[in-house]
């Protein structure tokens, strides 16, 4: 299948393209330098802005969290239904939509790679399952590592080789892309339902600290050498005066730098960045974790933007999970998976006019505007924790324009609006700075070598969007920017159109992404450490608990090998 | 194994040891569709063809059953529901039905098995007899197995179990001698003993009847039948420290019942499983509603979690698969086009007892032996294709028959555990010549249905 | 005859779940399925022996079991039959709005019933869900 995108202004920041018009040419699924015209499909851009396929870095699309709050709020999907064509099938939306809807949804926005974020491993399985059935999208997923049994000990011992050693079959075993960390050591507090109140706080029964899990682990990423760095959801998530938690925790892995590359990911880190002792004089930490960013090479972070609207939280943070609970007295479902982790989920919905909810949606703005480098910083809402993510258009609508930020300012909390820093901050994203936050610089934080650009070899997926940046003010005109980026003029995917204003032309599959670890040493030194002690720990035998490679509809593995 | 027959198992309970040596009894050896009142022999592509038929032309269709089969069938399924614009529901309709609309009201507070293995001391069954419907439950997951924060109270048990059976041969004994039944008086509620306050594990059995799992129980609690919801909501108003008006509740006092919440406040981490004698006694879901807020309220005092006992190996499967695809659990109906769920309209026993179903598809169930008369009556009285590996009375009474491979010994799928744990199942055996699984067997109805509809 | 309300039960036993998978046409699955436990005082009140017919009638229809002993007595004033065909002839339809029918805590009647015969799974069928 050969096609050219002819004329469009381009925005491709892996390759420094800002807005040039030019034609990208495609052929058998990839970006090929130049294609025989008579013999390809055209599509005539001019006057369009041609990027890479989004890339989303955080979004809960799938797996067991996703699927009991999806069970649990039949009343979030009457609403909104999507009915079945020759080409889709049907589903239901709002804030956890059923898997074939997702993918429709992402296809709509020009969105080509999503990676979910939180897999217990022990049903790995049962993520792998919804990814299948999510498609339209090239997807990846990443297992929950920081209160894992075997993590603690080892960690806890030193032992760090080893350690890497069980993680990577870990990785391999869940088919899985990245290490995740959830407010590490809680989790496993929550076992009893504890918690722990600082990264200097020791996990019960297992006498090591959440700062001793997020350095072991970060070194543990280095020796294996991941494509993505550890991706971390802070303790104290949601607590006010819990920004000084999260910049201890970027903080303690400043020495573990290699190079000038990231070490550590901090998720949503709006959540993570209040001021304040209490509800009453909670207020934005933005500005300080701002200051401390901008200095620094060796984190990146993603928004976790709040929208004023119905939806859902869920999280592998338990005991926070509770605390919403307790803070809303909305139905509440725990899910604690043996060994491993805990999940939460609470339907939850965000007002204007609360002094907290208000505040939260202009720190996560502010994180993004105040941050110079958009390289550091990418647009996300933590699906569907923040909103879902179809109010993406809107953010970036935000971020372009100090018109629409100050029309949503003038409906929130009266309080809120003069403790914002938002009325002092000028700045508005070019198209170049939007394409970073979402799809270039995702694409290179998560190493993803394919991704998130249009150069010779990439992957062939590019969302083409009916917005004319010589004829249109952008910052002056938000609604225009919204409509376009809602709905896609064209997505391309793997090479094949599949979306065309708003339609499903085409329903693809989309592979999984995960990493194939290749250890260094023997691998059966760990599978018969883990085979004698699996029963032990876990209540299903060894046999059943990896997730085979055919298991993946689509499999895309990437090979890495590792020091140990 | 011999010759492809298994002769023997290890490690099996009672149930799944008869289900593996017995497979293969009362099979179906061939396809049959029913001519003139008559089923008759027919081959694999007309019993497809014939199916297919039916449910193109009908216009409310049902498929039903799904809780025994693999969940690749069940998205099979899925999409043959939708492409015939017809309900899919699964036996959770009439099973925890009710405790899924409980929890979409409440939430659930639950962990995986092994959770509790590792770290609760306090297990109550409540409306539930593992040791009969699930009879490796207690010394895998929970008083009698060894986790890495607690220890199995098996030898607490022995002499407890041997206490019962002296007791048992004395009554045997005077009843000979007096020569007339010496039957225990009617239990009036005691206390628990303060033996339940230690940190060890202990299980309590809540129910109508002193069931064998009560008899392994630390201590026994019975409750008059249909009266659950009153002596949950009353657990309730104690752990909130609320007074109670009345003396006593469903037939216990209330001193008993204060000594019950010390003891469920006072353990490390509890558990409550319930069973189908709370989701099928008057109240429904309601009880299971109290029974997932006292849960809940507990949290706030200590670590308390709540699971249901599902039955059928894989109705938490077709529970979850239904959500991911549809947004909905079960009683899903396809027939404007999307997923609408409203239990109680949507569910298959009601539709049937309206009469408002055309044709039906049975699938790894057998309706005819579980749902009510007036249901089964509306079941056979339109036409009706039974999918499934032995032959039951649904499949006795259907119109079209296809035998399919039995999953878990000659198919392999994923199915999922009661904690929602997803396992593989593993193929153990061929299945017999020419015999299909139930994915390949719906694969095939479901592309001729597309091409009578036009959609290919 | 004697007659006595009880309230009646249906649930699961290790009977009726390891006759289920001996085949439900099976000999095992009759024996195991097509019966009633009754409380022994209840069981001496109808003036019968254990092992001899009953007929249980509700609101909704009736039917004829053998009558035994209850090995979880005492529990007089209720009577559970397991699961099945046989049980279903008894319970209530009707859903209330939340699409499960009342499968526990019917009210019954029972009687005598010994020149009566307990159905065959395959009669059952015939006379019940005859097909036109």
């Amino acid at each position: 299948m050969r096609l050219i995108v002819k004329n469009g202004y381009v925005y491709d920041p892996l390759n420094s393209v800002d807005g040039e018009r030019m034609d990208i040419c495609v052929k058998d699924g990839k970006i090929v330098e130049k294609v025989d015209e008579r013999k390809a499909k055209i599509i005539d851009a001019f006057g369009m802005v041609v990027m890479p396929g989004g890339v989303d870095i955080h979004c809960h699309i799938a797996g067991s969290e996703v699927n009991a709050g999806r069970l649990l709020r039949p009343e979030d999907h009457f609403k909104d239904i999507e009915a079945k064509t020759a080409i889709t099938r049907s589903g239901v939306g709002h804030s956890i939509p059923s898997t074939f809807t997702t993918g429709y949804r992402y296809a709509r926005m020009g969105y080509t790679t999503v990676m979910n974020p939180s897999m217990p491993p022990l049903e790995a399985r049962h993520t792998h399952e919804e990814l299948n059935d999510t498609p339209m999208v090239d997807k990846a997923t990443y297992p929950l590592l920081g209160d894992w049994w075997f993590v603690l000990e080892y960690l806890r011992d030193g032992q760090f080789k080893e350690c890497a050693a069980h993680v990577a079959w870990m990785i391999d075993a869940t088919k899985g892309y990245a290490i995740k960390i959830v407010n590490p050591g809680g989790l496993e507090a929550w076992g009893f339902g504890r918690n722990v109140r600082d990264i200097n706080d020791p996990v019960p029964h297992f006498n090591l600290t959440p700062k001793e899990i997020v350095r072991g682990l970060c070194r543990v990423n280095h020796l294996l050498h991941m494509p993505h760095t550890i991706h971390v959801h802070t303790n104290n998530l949601g607590k006010p005066g819990n920004y000084a938690t999260a910049l201890e925790t970027m903080k303690c892995v400043e020495n573990l730098n290699n190079g000038d590359k990231p070490v550590i990911h901090i998720t949503h880190c709006q959540f993570s960045a209040f001021k304040g002792s209490d509800w009453r004089t909670m207020e934005s930490g933005a500005e300080e974790i701002a200051r401390y960013v901008n200095r620094r090479k060796h984190v990146t972070l993603d928004m976790g933007q709040v929208v004023f609207t119905d939806t859902t939280t869920m999280t592998a943070d338990g005991p926070f999970q509770y605390i919403l609970y307790q803070l809303t007295g909305n139905k509440w479902v725990n899910h604690d998976v043996e060994t491993e982790t805990s999940s939460g989920i609470v339907p939850f919905r965000y007002r204007r006019k609360s002094y907290v909810h208000a505040t939260q949606w202009s720190i996560g703005l502010e994180l993004a505007l105040l941050i110079e480098d958009p390289w550091k910083i990418y647009l996300t809402t933590d699906h569907p924790n923040g909103a879902p993510f179809t109010t993406y258009p809107r953010i970036i609508s935000w971020l372009m324009s100090r018109r629409a930020r100050k029309r949503t300012m003038e409906k929130i909390s009266r309080r809120a609006q003069r403790r914002s820093l938002l009325p002092s901050i000028n700045r508005e994203y070019s198209l170049y700075e939007v394409a970073v936050a979402t799809r270039a610089g995702t694409a290179k934080a998560l190493g993803l070598k394919q991704k998130g650009h249009l150069g010779v070899g990439a992957d062939a997926d590019i969302a083409i969007y009916n917005l004319n940046p010589d004829q249109v003010d952008l910052a002056k005109k938000p609604k225009a920017v919204r409509r376009a980026f809602q709905t896609s003029a064209y997505t391309i995917k793997g090479g094949e159109i599949v979306a065309i204003n708003g339609d499903i032309v085409k329903s693809v599959e989309g592979n999984t992404i995960w990493v194939d670890v290749k250890l260094s040493s023997n691998p059966r030194t760990v599978v018969s450490d883990l085979k004698r002690r699996f029963r032990e720990y876990w209540t299903v035998e060894y046999e059943n608990y990896p997730v085979p490679e055919d298991y993946l509809t689509a499999s895309s593995p990437v090979s890495v090998k590792a020091e140990v | 194994m011999k010759n492809n027959v298994i002769t023997r198992l290890k490690n099996a309970c009672a149930i799944s040891e008869t289900k593996f040596l017995n497979y293969s009894n009362h099979r179906r050896q061939v396809p049959l569709v029913r001519k003139n009142g008559e089923l008759m022999e027919a081959s694999l592509d007309e019993a497809v063809r014939r199916s297919a038929e039916i449910l193109a032309k009908a216009s409310y269709p049902i498929l039903y059953g799904w809780s025994c089969t693999s969940c690749e069938a069940i998205r099979v399924g899925l999409a043959l529901a939708e492409e015939a614009g017809g309900v899919i529901d699964n036996t959770s309709t009439v099973c925890h039905g009710p405790s899924v609309l409980s929890i979409q009201d409440v939430g659930m507070a639950s962990c995986t098995l092994g959770q509790l293995r590792h770290r609760a001391d306090l297990i109550i069954y409540w409306g539930s007899n593992p040791w009969s419907a699930h009879p490796r439950h207690i010394d895998r997951y929970t008083a009698f197995s060894d986790g890495r924060f607690q220890k199995s109270a098996w030898r607490r048990y022995l002499p407890r179990l041997n206490a019962a059976l002296t007791k048992k041969r004395l009554d045997r004994a005077s009843s000979l001698v007096l020569r007339k039944e010496v039957s225990a008086p009617t239990e009036t509620a005691k206390s628990p003993s303060y033996a339940l306050a230690r940190k060890e594990r202990k299980m309590i059995v809540v129910d109508v009847r002193r069931t064998h799992s009560a008899d392994v129980a630390d201590y026994f609690l019975q409750v008059e039948p249909n009266r659950d919801y009153e002596l949950l909501q009353a657990l309730r108003m104690i752990i909130r420290d609320e007074e109670l008006d009345v003396d006593e509740v469903a037939g216990v006092p209330v001193e008993v019942l204060e000594d019950i919440a010390d003891v469920m406040i006072g353990c490390e981490l509890g558990v409550l499983f319930f069973g189908v004698g709370l989701t099928m006694s008057e109240g429904k879901l309601r009880n299971i509603d109290a029974a997932l807020s006292l849960v809940r309220d507990l949290n706030k005092r200590t670590k308390f979690l709540i699971m249901p006992m599902r039955g059928h190996f894989n109705v938490t499967g077709a529970n979850t698969v239904f959500t991911w695809q549809t947004g909905f659990p079960y009683a899903v109906d396809f027939s404007h086009g999307y997923p609408r769920y409203n239990p109680g309209e949507t569910s298959v026993v009601d539709i049937l007892c309206r009469g408002e179903s055309d044709a039906s598809l049975i699938i790894a169930s057998d309706p005819v032996s579980h749902f009510p008369r007036q249901a089964v009556q509306n079941l056979v009285s339109s036409p009706l294709i039974v999918i499934d590996p032995q032959i039951t009375p649904t499949s006795l009474l259907a119109d079209v028959v296809i035998p399919s491979a039995f999953v878990g010994i000659e198919a392999e799928g994923t199915a999922y555990r009661m904690d929602h744990v997803p396992l593989p199942l593993k193929k153990v055996v061929e299945p017999p010549e020419g015999y299909l699984t139930d994915t390949e067997i719906l694969q095939k109805i479901f592309q001729q249905v597309r091409r009578l509809k036009g959609e290919v | 005859m004697p007659k006595l309300k009880v309230s009646l039960l249906t649930g699961r036993t290790i009977g009726q779940g390891q006759g289920k998978e001996y085949g439900k046409l099976s000999d095992d699955y009759w024996k195991s399925v097509a019966i009633c436990e009754m409380d022994p005082d209840d069981i001496k009140r109808l003036k019968i022996k254990e092992g001899q017919n009953v007929k249980i009638t509700t609101d909704f229809g009736s039917v004829v079991v053998k009558a035994f002993e209850s090995a979880r007595a005492p529990h007089p004033g209720s009577a559970f039959i397991p699961y099945g065909p046989w049980a279903n002839l008894l319970v209530n339809s009707k859903t209330h709005g939340t699409g499960m029918p009342s499968f526990k805590g019917i009210s019954a009647e029972i009687e005598p019933a010994p020149k009566e015969k307990v159905l065959s799974l395959l009669n059952l069928l015939k006379e019940h869900y005859k097909r036109e």
